[in-house]
């Protein structure tokens, strides 16, 4: 299989789709690299020119970067936790023989198929509102004050959305791990004296490690990237409440019309994504190994 | 301390009586295995014994005690898997101290009988190694450390020796053996592979369909097997049965006779060699005997019989005579 001549043809086979790809990456990635030294801004686009850091020290100097620095990582710590922890429960439960367990994993895997903004908008307007949400009608039929969720908890409700969007991935990627933890283990454990719980330590937590890395790996790329749910419900707000890293970006890029800053954003978000990645790989990668 | 006490032990899946009803005695410090074809209920009626299964009606009774409803860990027993159900994330020496670990007992002690059970096992080398690194035969090893360490009142031991290699099959087979020697607890062993039970056994219970054939010491049930089921199951090649006028000679519905008892050379029988099988140390030939059918013969050593060749044979040994319901006379 690999002797020299069918190494090299693997690598000429192998070849244009490396160079495709890597153009793809450069290129919006050396634009974005480009413009972030540049002064440019849609308003008064006859005035251009180099800038140096001005872009970057914006952000740095801006106090709602820290913020939105700081409800981005929120945003996927608290959604990777929620998820992580109801979707092990979840898989326990739905793991269990019951009738019409076909339509029950349906269910449970329906809310992955909703789109980000109907998704938000059901939540804002079905659950949320503080008049026709049901949360404030169970409030109110308990004599209590509707809670404001997108005025006084709104990195929590976006926090809320999101899970509830990405809780049936985290669900089904453990549940059919689970499945595939052979029964005599869990019976061999269960003759060794060890109770439901120890089991659950000691058996399935530790066969979980690798789907558990996996559900946190795929998901803080695409949590790092939240926009639809947050424009759709509390357009950063109220204030800067609820801005994450990307919806700042979009405010400088669409609202302030800001080409440059907007760059130098991205190219700090790239940055982050890029430390987030290196601790995770560092925390979790071994547990990828065989 | 070991005497397991089975009464009308019954277990059905849903409609399906797996088990019709089983009474069965295992006395203290017994090696018993369970024999019987794929399906026969045996894996299922050792499971009952662990409490991985719930029995359906009847009792069982360990060291005097009913344990018909006590979960697995609080009946004292220890189980070797067929798959050896090893916890592929802990090490050899966290794997084996996994059972004291839940029982809470204290490091040093912990530490202890690990070292001990590893040194019976030779597993001493390999206590930091995890499942994956071993070789089959070390990892049957590991599962048995791990049911020893607790010193149960008696070991359940699941078909362990089905996944290793014929070599390896045979030692593990003496080295289980010795353990039972050494350690004078009761053992119980299920198997398909009756040379396992023949070789190991004090006792052996033949099982077909959830029921008990027979039970008895392996050379009992070879030489006075009960019915046509144990005569056919026990021994190999299997018994040679002949229906009709020959076993009317003999006053029997059918009789049989074991490969072992025919002799090549004169006789009555007169027949074509079909497939011969020509191990060295015996010959087995199959021979299509005018007016009684195909038998099979074992003889000792080299006998120079090719296809298509015509031999003359002989009962020389016990002939095994049953009624029409299949029982022995």
């Amino acid at each position: 299989m690999s002797t020299q001549s069918s190494r090299l043809a693997a690598r000429m086979m192998v070849a244009p789709s490396v160079v495709l790809l890597l153009i793809w990456m450069i290129v919006p990635l050396a634009m974005t690299l480009y413009y972030s030294f540049r002064f440019y801004r849609l308003l008064s686009p006859d005035r251009t020119g180099w800038t140096g850091f001005t872009n970057y020290v914006w952000f740095f100097d801006s106090p709602d970067f820290w913020l939105a620095l700081f409800n981005t990582l929120a945003l996927v710590g608290g959604v990777l936790v929620i998820t992580v922890v109801l979707g092990i429960l979840i898989a326990l439960l739905i793991d269990q023989p019951v009738k019409g367990q076909g339509a029950l994993r349906i269910l449970v895997i329906a809310p992955f198929f909703v789109m980000p903004p109907v998704a938000a908008s059901i939540w804002e307007n079905l659950f949320m509102h503080p008049q026709n949400g049901l949360f404030s009608a169970i409030a109110r039929g308990f004599g209590a004050q509707p809670i404001l969720f997108l005025e006084q908890y709104p990195m929590w409700s976006v926090i809320g959305i999101v899970s509830w969007e990405w809780l049936p991935f985290a669900t089904l990627i453990l549940l059919t791990a689970l499945q595939s933890l052979s029964s005599e283990q869990l019976e061999a454990a269960e003759m060794d004296g060890a109770g439901p719980f120890a089991r659950f330590r000691h058996i399935i937590l530790p066969h979980l490690t690798r789907a558990i890395t996996v559900v946190i790996l795929i998901q803080t790329i695409f949590l790092l990237g939240i926009f639809g749910e947050i424009f759709t419900t509390t357009q950063g707000g109220p204030g800067s409440a609820s801005t994450t890293l990307p919806y700042m970006i979009f405010k400088q890029a669409i609202a302030a019309k800001d080409i440059g800053r907007a760059a130098a954003g991205g190219i700090i978000a790239v940055i982050l994504a890029n430390i987030v990645a290196y601790f995770l790989m560092r925390g979790l990668g071994r547990n990828l190994d065989a | 301390m070991g005497k397991i006490q089975l009464t009308r032990v019954r277990k059905s899946f849903g409609e399906v009586d797996v088990i019709p009803g089983i009474d069965l005695t295992i006395e203290d410090g017994e090696f018993v295995v369970f024999v019987g074809p794929s399906g026969c209920g045996k894996s299922t009626l050792l499971r009952l014994i662990a409490g991985l299964e719930d029995t359906t009606s009847g009792s069982i009774e360990i060291d005097g005690r009913d344990a018909t409803n006590l979960p697995p860990a609080r009946r004292g027993l220890a189980m070797v898997f067929q798959s050896y159900a090893l916890y592929p994330h802990m090490t050899v020496r966290k794997n084996i101290a996994f059972p004291l670990k839940m029982a809470g007992m204290d490091k040093a002690e912990q530490d202890a009988r690990v070292e001990r059970a590893a040194k019976v096992l030779n597993l001493t080398n390999y206590l930091d190694r995890r499942p994956g690194q071993l070789s089959g035969g070390q990892r049957q090893r590991v599962a048995i450390g791990r049911a020893i360490v607790r010193e149960p009142a008696a070991f359940l031991f699941d078909e362990p020796l089905s996944n290793l290699d014929a070599a390896l099959r045979v030692g593990m087979r003496q080295e289980i053996s010795e353990l039972h020697q050494s350690l004078k607890t009761t053992m119980i062993y299920v198997t398909h592979d009756q040379v396992e039970a023949m070789t190991m056994a004090d006792k052996i219970v033949v099982l077909n369909a959830g029921r008990i054939e027979q039970v008895g010491a392996p050379l009992e049930l070879y030489n006075h097997p009960k019915n046509l089921f144990v005569a056919g199951f026990i021994g190999s090649p299997r018994m040679n049965f002949i229906e009709g006028a020959e076993a009317a000679k003999h006053d029997a519905h059918t009789i049989g006779i074991r490969p072992e008892h025919i002799a090549v050379g004169e006789g009555p029988w007169e027949g074509v060699v079909g497939l011969s099988e020509h191990l060295g140390s015996d010959s087995f030939l199959k021979v299509a005997v005018e007016g009684i059918g195909p038998l099979t013969v074992r003889a000792p050593g080299e006998v120079h019989a090719r296809h298509g060749d015509r031999i003359r044979l002989a009962p020389a040994g016990k002939i095994h005579r049953f009624d029409k319901n299949g029982l022995a006379l």
